[in-house]
């Protein structure tokens, strides 16, 4: 078996090498639940933490099993809303990392937060039990936006937690949905201004996402979400958050994300660059190289079900499958062309070398939407927005 | 067999939705044919199609016992026709195998356009007709005001129309007994030589092909040698039978009787609908003067989204003609859709019943092509040729005249409405013949070009009418027009199955209508799309289709991989299914939609 795979083996170690190695927690619960956000959220009264922890360290401690050995360059506590674990929770669940796996020097720790006043107080806390970096969900800088994001905070609860995080931790990112409900491009332009001048180090900008399944995707499929930005509106105000953003010493890394010298999210990266990372949590998901295969997992969504599952059987995954050498290329391609640099030729195998998918490039190439160099193959400034109808043409056969 | 004096035989005719296959439910019930619990509504429309539009595409014969109150059993054959008109030639060929008609008029709406073609038709086949005015629970009914309608418009006798509802049952014992009494029975000597009409014909996967026949003279038995008269051929006679509505055999049909046979008869195409079956030996050599044929007058392209389905297609569309002889095919290929078949249809409806059938039954994607009627080009040199695609046409150099088929329509609208009908018939070319009033309704009459109605006429009508004019029309002949080719180009490439015929005067208006329901139905592209009408080389109306400016996910975490993964694919497929035309993908409904006139 092994031996049929070798080169494809030695591929994917390189791979986790290169592309680094994280650890991603998924905090499932919220205060309450956003009408826009199709996230893996839950609310619950009745959240025992301290089962919850044995439950992460256990899946921690089975992870470790599996990829002994191994440097851990990032973790990152997603949600759901994160900031409403313990500190406690969060310091038992670093140590159990750091018994599983060498730390890189430079470890990555982030921790996804709400902007309120109860989150803010728990910072330092969270900082001494071991996270270094914060994202937090400003969301917008103004507060009847706020209201029709269904969101709990004021853009004073926000800023105030936001001053809070700047002076616990180094490294604050904060998160702006934008091309919201009749906004419009002069509205954005002003609230993206004052988002820059307050910006620490990063900052992500997504335009809202209208999800099936959601409050939001609900109304709008019965055409009650009105005023939202059609197309151009929303190229118009994609292209001016590019601009300003580069303006201000943000210039994005990313679709929607902005690092002011070079301070990128490490864990995001990771994803992008098609590394390893270990997902635990409900909802949670992996791609892990084990025994030289590639392997992507993921858990139940529910909550109690994963929490259940973990206790009784002691693993927490749903599903756990080798992701073969062409879907390989395929996540390579969808997740690495997301961001400046692009993705590695070599690194596509077989299907860098398909005729039909090179020419493919040439054709988006000459739209001048691709470009090739350094071995890289990436997206140029006109073909990021357009991202999605660029994969499809480049992966149709 | 029946004593001729006891039977009778009669359609039932209205305008669509008047409630024909209601009132043939009650009579049904009514004489306990079918037990109360295997009824359901519309009992007769058994196909699919017909079930879930709710219309009648086939006319069914049905034999009922009824015991009448002067105490005497008789057998009555009804006949449950189609209301669209479309499908009036399953109508016209119905009527020749029955003595009367039940002229079935909804006491809400009253005359409209195919209640006067059905009556014409009855009084054209010598039909006794009895005037049933139905739905008269609605509130809306006014027997008074729809029976003098009747009497002015049409011109027959309503004072003794039944009053009915075939939804609740009343009036309909009054039918039966109307039936009996008013109906005349048909003649027929049982003693000469066979001669029996063959009326419908369709296959049955169990009994191959199932002939309807009308006995006119002598007898009709199992294991009868009967022979064709239009061809000779010989078949044997392996079973005969009644439908009540359900197969049920029986020994021998007599004069006056309506019933099948089967011959082990392989394709409905060895059958000719109107045809004189006589027995092989000693028969009639004196032929019924037969049905003139239906001729399919609305062509277009049927070709299979996914190219390897082709002969899949094949299959389906001649499993599909096995049982409509009125639909037509041949193989057609096309540089950008591949091979398909070019088909004939008696009328739009008909072209979306068959689509429908076999993208549901078959389980093939179509992509259907701008429907065309059938020119006379007539060349220089003489010679004419029937042009059925206008993707076929000759040079212009070549072309003499060209002539398009005509109709004659008639409308009946509400007083208010006619100005927009008048509107609608000159917009399409139409020359007013007559204009009539029949109190607050109008009857108006057009000679107009079938290229312009084929298409969206009837829904235009309905529309500036709010659904309250009715239209029927004849075919009345060719005339020539100064018609021009219009050609499409997409991103500066001609796409063949968007070609067609138009008036030249016309041509751009309707050149601009498609292009700009065309930007509209094409999807943005990553660059910019002209889309252009044109006529020979010259260019009468352009849009262009802005470039696509954003597609792209906002947020992807890791968990995302797989989740993208599944939406490329959904893009992907969604791609597939699209016809390229050079480098541009055009959606399958943007062939038929494009055509679509606002106005
Ligand atoms: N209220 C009421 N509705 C009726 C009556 N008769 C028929 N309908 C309704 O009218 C509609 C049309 O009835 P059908 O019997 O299908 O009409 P049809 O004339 O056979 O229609 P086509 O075959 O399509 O021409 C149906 O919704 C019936 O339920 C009636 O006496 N009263
Ligand atoms: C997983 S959420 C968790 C963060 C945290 N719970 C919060 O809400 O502040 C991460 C970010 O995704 C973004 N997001 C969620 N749903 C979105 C949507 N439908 N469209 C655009 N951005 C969305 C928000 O900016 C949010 O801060
Ligand atoms: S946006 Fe954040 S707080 Fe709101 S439901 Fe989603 S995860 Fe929870
Ligand atoms: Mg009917």
């Amino acid at each position: 078996m092994r031996s049929q795979n070798s080169s494809q083996a030695v591929l994917a170690i390189e791979d986790w090498q290169n592309a680094g190695f994280g650890l991603y927690l998924h905090w499932p619960f919220c205060q309450a639940k956003c009408p826009y956000c199709d996230f893996n959220s839950h609310v619950s009264d009745h959240v025992d933490q301290r089962r919850w922890l044995s439950a992460f360290r256990s899946e921690i401690a089975r992870y470790g099993a599996l990829t002994g050995g191994r440097v851990l360059s990032t973790i990152f506590f997603g949600g759901g809303t994160p900031s409403l674990m313990h500190p406690d929770t969060v310091a038992g669940i670093l140590e159990a990392a750091q018994e599983t796996w060498t730390w890189a020097n430079d470890i990555e720790i982030s921790l996804e937060a709400n902007p309120t006043s109860i989150e803010a107080a728990k910072f330092d806390a969270f900082r001494d039990a071991g996270v270094n970096r914060v994202s937090m969900g400003m969301q917008a800088l103004n507060d009847a936006d706020l209201k029709r994001l269904g969101r709990l905070h004021s853009v004073d609860d926000g800023k105030r937690a936001f001053e809070i995080a700047r002076n616990s931790f180094d490294r604050v990112s904060f998160d702006l949905i934008y091309a919201r409900q009749d906004q419009t491009l002069a509205d954005w332009e002003i609230e993206l201004r004052e988002a820059l001048s307050m910006a620490v180090d990063h900052l992500s900008l997504y335009q809202l996402t209208i999800e099936s399944g959601t409050a939001f995707g609900a109304r709008y499929d019965r055409g009650l979400l009105r005023g939202l930005p059609d197309e151009d509106a929303s190229a118009d105000m994609y292209e001016l958050t590019q601009a300003l953003c580069a303006d201000h010493g943000f210039p994005s890394y990313e679709v929607s994300n902005h690092a002011k010298n070079g301070a990128i999210s490490k864990h995001n990266m990771i994803y992008w660059t098609y590394g390893d990372y270990v997902g635990i949590g409900p909802g949670a998901h992996g791609r892990v190289t084990v025994e030289g295969q590639k392997m992507a997992t993921t858990t139940p969504l529910m909550p109690s079900k994963w929490l259940n599952q973990v206790e009784k059987t002691g693993a927490g995954d749903a599903e756990v499958e080798t992701v073969s050498a062409e879907d390989q290329a395929v996540e390579m391609l969808m997740m690495g062309l997301r961001v400046n640099q692009g993705v590695d030729l070599i690194r596509l195998g077989d299907l860098g070398k398909k005729e039909n998918f090179l020419n493919n490039i040439n054709n988006l190439e000459e739209m001048n939407l691709l470009e090739r160099g350094s071995g890289h193959l990436r997206v140029t400034p006109k073909g990021r927005p357009l991202l999605n109808a660029v994969l499809r043409d480049l992966l149709v056969d | 067999m029946t004593d001729l004096a006891k039977i009778r035989n009669f359609s039932i005719v209205a305008h669509i939705d008047h409630g024909k296959s209601t009132l043939a439910d009650r009579l049904i019930q009514e004489t306990g044919t079918v037990q109360d619990r295997d009824m359901k509504e519309q009992l007769l429309d058994a196909m699919d199609i017909e079930r879930e539009r709710g219309i009648t595409i086939k006319a069914n014969t049905v034999r009922i016992d009824y015991t009448a109150d002067d105490g005497q059993a008789y057998v009555l054959n009804l006949i449950d026709t189609p209301g669209h008109v479309d499908f009036a030639y399953e109508v016209s060929r119905s009527m020749r195998a029955v003595e009367g008609s039940l002229l079935v008029v909804d006491s809400t709406q009253g005359v409209e356009a195919q209640t006067l073609a059905n009556v014409y038709q009855a009084i054209d086949a010598d039909h006794e007709i009895v005037p049933v005015l139905n739905k008269i629970d609605l509130p809306a009914s006014d027997c008074d005001r729809v029976a003098e309608q009747i009497e002015d418009v049409i011109g027959i006798d309503a004072t003794d129309a039944i009053q009915v509802s075939a939804k609740t049952g009343v009036g309909i014992h009054e039918t039966l007994e109307a039936i009996v009494t008013k109906l005349p029975s048909p003649s027929g000597d049982p003693d000469a030589p066979l001669k029996a009409m063959l009326v419908d014909s369709w296959y049955d996967a169990y009994l191959g092909v199932i002939v309807l026949v009308r006995i006119i003279d002598g007898h009709l038995k199992k294991g009868d040698k009967i022979k064709m008269l239009s061809n000779g051929s010989v078949h044997h006679v392996d079973r005969i039978g009644v439908f009540r509505p359900a197969m049920e055999t029986i020994d021998t049909l007599g004069p006056g009787e309506i019933g099948f046979l089967t011959a082990s008869i392989k394709q409905v195409r060895d059958t000719r609908v109107g045809d004189t079956i006589t027995h092989e030996k000693h028969g009639t050599t004196d032929a019924l003067p037969g049905f003139k044929p239906s001729q399919p007058v609305v062509f277009c392209g049927l070709f299979p989204v996914d190219n390897a389905q082709f002969e899949d297609l094949r299959d389906a569309i001649e499993k599909l003609a096995l049982n409509d002889a009125s639909f037509s095919f041949e193989m057609e290929t096309s540089a950008a859709l591949g091979f398909g078949f070019r088909c004939g249809f008696l009328g739009l409806l008909h072209l979306e019943v068959i689509r429908d059938r076999i993208e549901r039954e078959y389980d093939i994607e179509l992509i259907t092509t701008a429907p065309s009627v059938i020119y006379h080009v007539y060349l220089r040199d003489g010679e004419m040729i029937e042009l059925h695609n206008p993707a076929d046409m000759p040079d212009l150099s070549l072309v003499d005249r060209i002539e398009e088929p005509r109709i004659k329509a008639t409308i009946l609208v509400p007083d208010d409405y006619l100005g927009d009908v008048l509107k609608l018939c000159q917009d399409r070319r139409g020359i007013q013949q007559d204009l009539t009033y029949a109190g607050t309704r109008a009857m108006v009459v057009y000679d107009l070009p079938l290229n312009e109605v084929v298409f969206d006429f009837y829904d235009r009508l309905k529309s500036v009418t709010k659904g309250y004019a009715s239209f029927d029309y004849q075919m009345i002949g060719y005339r020539q027009d100064f018609l021009v080719k219009m050609q499409v180009l997409v991103n500066e490439e001609p796409v063949d199955a968007l070609s067609t015929m138009v008036h030249r005067d016309r041509a751009e208006m309707r050149g601009r209508a498609m292009c700009e329901k065309l930007k509209d139905l094409i999807p943005r592209h990553m660059f910019k799309i002209p889309i252009q009408a044109a006529i020979g080389g010259r260019v009468i109306a352009r849009e262009t289709l802005a470039a696509l400016r954003k597609d792209v996910t906002a947020k992807c975490y890791g968990g995302d991989a797989t989740r993208k993964k599944k939406l490329l694919e959904k893009q992907k497929a969604g791609k597939k299914k699209m016809r390229q035309f050079g480098k541009v993908d055009i959606p399958q409904e943007a062939f038929i939609s494009a055509l679509k006139m606002d106005s």
